[in-house]
């Protein structure tokens, strides 16, 4: 067995081996030293695992070589692997920011219990994707969930505590519903693996207690991903949690709940069962587009930028899940793709936020008057981040708009493709919104003078929103990897 | 048998609603703690009770025994019980922070002072 082998199991060890380690540096540095080791050999371990899937297909690794179904069995397909390098690329691109942002919003003492946590959500968000075990799923979820709680609970403010207790309360249950539809799969199939039950469900068909699964596992998920109208906790946690935790989480954690989401609808109950004769695809039509006008709405009328941010992140889950109910290759296609597009955006234009909060004090916009001038190259980054946000051409939102649109017509709902146009303009409303303080409007007499940010915060910022506009011009690999994953999906979900 | 066959499925139904029902319900954070337990505390049921066969033994071959009951089901529910624990602990260790600063563990006091700050 050579090295290559072993790389699923791997891509989840070396960053869950690293998490003890950096607790036991104690000391900042050396803590930031290995997290930020574990997370780069993590990016390459899923781009070595992506290239290995293209070329030899699905790989399947049998943790302590105890055969599936037996067994935990690791699964990296095309859409796994696609995950994977996302999420490790975001971690790699945030912890080098993350040593000077969180400089001024966590004592230094508790610097190596930060990155700690930071890895070990990594961990558990790395092996959600990569597990093919229904009830391994639960338990990276609970890993990812609890360190993301700890991180969000380090906010400056008091209201972060309150922001982590919420999210602690609606995680819980949504980890929990989660589980009691793994629960009644169990019951009926007698098995944990995926594929297993996905086999054993095509001969049962779709019972009542299958059906009962299907409900829990959706709920469950679309609390975790933020689902409108369950997404009460996103906005509170993402704009109390120190800045480098709101661009890690808002470019990850919502993005893997949907993964599993979509893993579970094709891989697993089956495309005839999520999508026959149930009523799902409409409610979750209804939702999706509830969740692109009514948050776009919410955006608008914030004061503080980093919950405009938020409400914006839930209202694009929704162009996600749009794709996702409209079961096609073209629809699954246009969420793989928006996965990716948005949070490349995201990520960065949080992390520019994060930078703005560290010169200004808060994420306030009244603060932010005059911005243009004292921070130009920032102001012009958050404007870029905005233009993808909104879909202009040239940035990577319009890329997944397009493909979102192009499916819509696909379908014959042409009204479709004109609401998601109509939900974008009011994006431009919320982005101008920020480019009318920032730019228009004079600078407050006690502007802190000009500050020069670290370099280290700079550059991987700017590499996400360089992304998010090189993706826009150049999308043959972006688009090129989803629709790949989405065929293998739509395939296997038959 | 017959009517209690399903008497464990009952059991479980009733301590999950109830544990929800406390969660949404009460105002005190401890208190929705305490219902998110319980509520997590089915779920042990839901996966236990049905691999217990009656009759059956710990799935140790040996002599005399040929029914045996399922073993997994403890398993996973250990897990989750480290689970639940480690999410009790760190919810509880939230609530006293949380009291630390705002002087109250009551909702609606906090949201209070929230609004009141701004």
């Amino acid at each position: 067995m050579s090295l290559a082998h072993h790389l699923p199991a791997l891509q989840v060890i070396v960053p869950l081996v690293s998490a003890p380690i950096a607790v036991l540096a104690r000391r900042g540095v050396f803590a930031f030293a290995v997290a930020t080791l574990a997370s780069w050999s993590a990016f390459a371990l899923a781009v070595l695992l992506w290239l290995q899937v293209q070329e030899l297909g699905i790989q399947s690794y049998p943790i302590g070589s105890w055969s599936p179904p037996w067994g935990i069995e690791y699964r990296i397909d095309e859409f796994s692997a696609f995950m994977l390098v996302l999420v490790s690329m975001v971690a790699a691109l945030v912890l080098p920011y993350a040593r000077a942002s969180i400089e001024s919003e966590i004592p230094r003492e508790k610097h190596y219990l930060f990155y700690a946590m930071f890895i070990l959500c990594l961990t558990g968000l790395l092996g959600i994707v990569a597990t093919g075990d229904a009830f391994n799923v639960f338990v990276f979820f609970e890993i990812a969930a609890l360190s993301s709680y700890v991180l969000i609970a380090l906010g400056r403010n008091r209201q972060a505590l309150v922001a982590a207790y919420q999210y602690l309360i609606m995680g819980t249950i949504g980890a929990t519903f989660f589980v009691i539809g793994v629960g009644l799969l169990y019951l009926m199939t007698g098995t944990l693996n995926l594929a297993d039950i996905h086999g054993r469900i095509a001969e049962i068909g779709d019972s009542r207690p299958v059906l009962t699964a299907l409900a829990f596992i959706t709920v469950g998920l679309s609390l975790k991903l933020a689902l409108f109208p369950l997404h009460q906790w996103l906005p509170n946690a993402y704009c109390h949690a120190p800045s480098a935790v709101s661009a890690f989480l808002a470019a990850t954690a919502t993005k893997v709940s949907i993964y599993v989401l979509v893993r579970f609808y094709f891989s697993v109950f089956g495309e005839y069962i999520v999508f026959g004769g149930l009523g799902l695809p409409e409610l979750m039509l209804w939702l999706s587009l509830a969740a692109m006008f009514v948050a776009s709405a919410a955006a608008v009328l914030q004061k503080d930028l980093k919950k405009l941010l938020a409400y914006s992140s839930v209202a694009q889950i929704g162009y996600i899940t749009l794709g996702l109910s409209l079961d096609t290759v073209s629809g699954l296609t246009a969420t793989i793709v928006h996965l990716f597009n948005h949070a490349l955006t995201k990520g960065g234009m949080f992390m520019l936020v994060g930078a703005v909060v560290m010169v200004m004090g808060d994420s306030n916009m009244a603060r932010m008057a005059g911005l243009s001038r004292t921070m130009p190259l920032t102001f012009l980054g958050i404007v870029l981040g905005g233009l993808s946000l909104i879909g202009v051409p040239g940035t990577a939102g319009f890329i997944s708009k397009w493909t979102l649109i192009r499916a819509a017509i696909e379908t014959g709902q042409l009204w479709l493709a004109f609401a998601i146009v109509m939900s974008s303009l009011i994006a431009v409303v919320y982005v101008w919104r920020f480019v009318e303080v920032a730019h228009f409007r004079a600078p407050e007499a006690e502007t802190p003078a000009r500050r020069k940010l670290p370099v280290s915060m700079l550059v991987p910022a700017w590499l996400m929103i360089a992304g998010s506009i090189y993706f826009g011009l150049d999308s043959s690999l972006t688009l090129g990897a989803a629709n790949d994953a989405a065929r293998v999906l739509m395939e296997g979900g038959r | 048998m017959s009517q209690f066959g399903n008497f464990s499925y009952l059991v479980t139904v009733f301590l999950m609603v109830s544990g929800l029902y406390v969660v949404i319900a009460r105002n005190n954070l401890v208190k929705k703690l305490v219902g998110l337990s319980i509520f997590q505390t089915a779920v042990y049921l839901l996966y236990i009770a049905p691999g217990k066969l009656l009759g059956g033994t710990a799935p140790i071959l040996g002599a005399g025994f040929e029914t045996y009951s399922n073993p997994l089901p403890h398993v996973l529910i250990l897990t989750a019980i480290v689970v639940g624990i480690a999410t009790m602990a760190l919810g509880l260790a939230l609530v006293v922070r949380i009291n630390e600063s705002y002087g109250s563990i009551e909702e609606d006091e906090i949201i209070e002072a929230e609004e009141g700050a701004q």
